[in-house]
């Protein structure tokens, strides 16, 4: 008889992972790292959604999943395009010094 | 076709001589800007004398109608564009097209050499274009639309000369001054509609008849504000001050708007509305003091002036307050035959003045005039005639209105009649004295001008290869001829004349021509010797012994420099009003209206805006780090609100 892990671990689990990302995004420098954190993020998501979808016998949500990872691979490409370009123009990658948007 | 269809063509034509001179005539070449105000003005006067011909007509209408569709129509009170032409309004149509046709002709030698020809006929035309349509309307509505454009076209011509400050000042300054007027207008005619319903003439007129019982109240106060109007317009105390400084227009147009035309509608108004008048003793009593206080005034600063178009613009309010004499004593028609005389022959002095004026190329002062008698001798005989006109000398045009006036203020039964009887024979003995001074110092004496300096250009400045002092051209003459045969003999029909207007004015009360007409010729032969002493102080102050005048001004120096200053009228109001009204207009308007208050208001909101925007815009700092942080906030704020905010508005 399998054990149905309870609900509760995937989602702390998955509060765990996104707080990580949320901090790391605020405290981190390097865009690259905040790169990493904002993926990690999403994983998180994906997470409490395949979560749900099982609990609830539910299809729903591990579509979403699916609609987040592509999601997130065309954000990443978009997103090393963009960091390469910077890095290019600017040679840095920290992100204080990289405020044109200032008035 | 029917003579009603032909009067929309009146007043249409010059305005359409207007469009095409406004719009066209900088690129027209001078015959054609030319030829088009002179068809323009030609066509309606010969209008005018066939309706004249078709109204006098036995059995013709007392009145043709031209009626259009509504123009204003509220429930219960309506105004079209109607026009009416009846007797009163056939004099006024005569004057404006006819006088007004020769005084085109005659601008189109006396502008010859002038910039803006163009611009000046357009205006002429315009001025045309309005007046038809006051005398032609058959609503106060429509006259004051006529009204406010003759006022227009006036403050465009007096400031015909817009680069000289003088002239564009004396512009602002009559049309302020009207404006003051039509104020009184306005207000009159709100009081018509409140009380009345209705601003069309037959309809006011027509319901004070079926009312006997009403004198007075009401009556009295619409007269009044009316007489306001007529004192801004026609230059009576106290709003006279802007017709001499509207000489500093081109001298046909103080010919034709500021001596036989424009001035003449507040006493064609007044006459207009006689049945309100003849209702109200107390505004016929203010219309006759006002009348004989002008006329005396204006007469007395009229003889110490020098420029010789300010004597005429001095002589023209004197000469329209006898005519409002005469409506103020119920004489309407004898008014109106003096406005008809006055508009002959002092349109043509004015036009004889400009033909002075243009020999000498541009000399306004009689002290610098002179001998001039054979050097311009058609100018010097047409003068003439109209000087012997305006002083009332038999048989001239104005010895005939003038002396009615007189009797017809003699024999009234205003209260103080006789007073105003005196006043006016004293204003005649002036006016034959400034005339014949006028006369005497221009054509008669030593001649004081230079010939040769005609370089410097001067008032109404000509062409600079003038030669010397010289007769104006056959367009220039025609006008003056014309006028001067109809100064002599305008007057010898006024026995016709008033009846003429009974149609308008009622009949006037006949019982006392009888026993009157020894009683008038008596009169008559008093205000002869009168002009004769006035006449005969000119000769011998101007003529005979030129240095008496200046000697006997030392001798009476304090009332010399009063007279010679105006009484000082223009200063007493600048600084009883004007001032004032500067001083409340700057420091209370400007000052803390709207300085403090609206700009004030403007800029504590700008200064609000830009404060909280320095503000905001600190959240752009363009540090990605710190759009995450608010993010993130943001996040968290709505998930706060998500879990704990429905128990919070729930219960």
């Amino acid at each position: 008889m399998v054990t149905h892990v309870p609900i509760a671990y995937y989602l702390v689990l998955a509060a765990i992972l996104f707080s990580i990302g949320v901090g790391s995004f605020l405290i981190k420098r390097n865009i690259i790292t905040i790169f990493i954190s904002i993926e990690l993020m999403l994983n998180a998501v994906n997470l409490t959604f395949v979560a749900f979808a099982h609990k609830w016998h539910q299809i729903d949500g591990q579509i979403f999943v699916f609609f987040v990872m592509v999601v997130a691979a065309a954000e990443a490409a978009v997103g090393l395009a963009i960091i390469i370009s910077i890095f290019r123009t600017r040679q840095t990658l920290n992100v204080d010094q990289i405020d044109l948007m200032k008035l | 076709m029917t003579p009603a269809c032909y009067l929309w063509l009146i007043p249409l034509l010059p305005f359409v001589g207007f469009l095409i001179n406004g719009t066209l005539g900088r690129k027209l070449p001078r015959a054609a800007v030319t030829a088009v105000a002179l068809f323009f003005t030609a066509i309606p006067a010969a209008i005018v004398a066939w309706l004249w011909s078709v109204m006098t007509a036995a059995n013709a209408p007392e009145a043709i109608h031209a009626v259009s569709r509504p123009w204003i129509a509220i429930s219960g009170f309506q105004v079209n564009f109607d026009f009416t032409v009846d007797h009163l309004t056939l004099i006024m149509l005569g004057v404006v097209t006819g006088v007004g046709f020769l005084i085109h002709l005659y601008s189109a030698g006396y502008m010859a050499h002038e910039e803006g020809y163009w611009r000046f006929f357009a205006y002429l035309n315009l001025f045309m274009f309005f007046m038809s349509v006051l005398v032609l309307a058959s609503s106060f509505l429509l006259l004051f639309v006529g009204w406010e454009g003759v006022g227009l076209a006036s403050y465009l011509l007096i400031g015909f000369y817009f680069k000289k400050d003088s002239a564009s000042d004396a512009g602002k300054k009559a049309f302020i001054v009207n404006r003051i007027g039509d104020f009184g207008f306005l207000l009159a005619m709100f009081l018509l509609v409140a009380h009345f319903g209705n601003l069309n003439f037959t309809d006011v007129f027509a319901t004070i008849t079926q009312h006997p019982e009403w004198h007075g109240g009401f009556l009295t106060a619409i007269a009044l504000l009316l007489v306001l109007g007529a004192t801004g317009k026609s230059a009576q105390i106290p709003l006279y001050i802007w017709l001499p400084d509207a000489m500093e227009g081109p001298t046909p147009v103080s010919a034709l708007i500021h001596a036989a035309t424009m001035v003449t509608a507040g006493i064609y108004m007044v006459a207009r509305c006689h049945t309100l008048f003849d209702r109200s003793t107390t505004a016929l009593i203010v219309v006759a003091i006002i009348g004989a206080a002008t006329a005396i005034v204006a007469a007395s600063i009229g003889m110490v002036q020098h420029d010789i178009k300010r004597v005429l613009a001095y002589s023209t309010v004197s000469q329209l307050g006898y005519m409002f004499l005469a409506c103020g004593v119920g004489a309407y028609a004898a008014g109106i035959f003096h406005l008809l005389t006055h508009a002959f022959f002092k349109a043509l002095l004015f036009l004889a003045a400009g033909s002075v004026i243009h020999a000498l190329s541009g000399e306004q002062d009689m002290r610098n005039m002179g001998g001039l008698r054979k050097r311009i001798p058609v100018t010097f005989w047409t003068m003439t005639s109209g000087v012997f006109a305006i002083a009332g000398i038999w048989p001239f045009a104005g010895f005939f209105s003038k002396d009615e006036i007189l009797y017809q203020t003699f024999i009234s039964d205003n209260p103080i009649a006789k007073l105003l009887w005196l006043v006016g024979l004293v204003t005649a003995g002036m006016t034959a004295f400034y005339m014949f001074r006028l006369w005497f110092k221009t054509f008669f004496g030593e001649e004081r001008f230079e010939e040769a300096a005609h370089d410097a250009h001067g008032h109404d400045s000509h062409d600079s290869h003038s030669h010397g002092v010289h007769e104006s051209p056959w367009t220039m003459l025609l006008p003056l001829v014309i006028l001067g045969i109809l100064s002599l003999v305008g007057g010898w029909g006024h026995v016709a004349f008033g009846k003429f207007l009974d149609p308008v004015f009622g009949t006037a009360p006949e019982a006392a021509t009888a026993a009157g007409s020894g009683l008038e010729l008596t009169l008559a032969a008093v205000s002869l010797i009168v002009v004769a002493i006035g006449f005969f102080f000119a000769w011998l102050f101007y003529y005979k012994k030129p240095g008496t005048a200046g000697a006997l001004a030392l001798k009476v120096k304090p009332l010399y420099s009063l007279i010679e200053n105006k009484y000082w009228v223009d200063e007493i109001y600048g600084a009883l009003i004007v001032t004032p009204l500067l001083m409340f207009t700057r420091l209370i308007l400007a000052g803390l209206i709207d300085t403090g208050l609206v700009n004030g208001s403007g800029a504590l909101a700008g200064a609000t805006t830009r404060g909280l925007s320095t503000i905001t815009s600190r959240v752009q700092s363009g540090n990605i780090r710190s759009y995450a942080g608010w993010l993130a906030l943001g996040a968290a704020a709505i998930l706060v609100v998500m879990i704990f905010g429905r128990s919070l508005w729930m219960h």
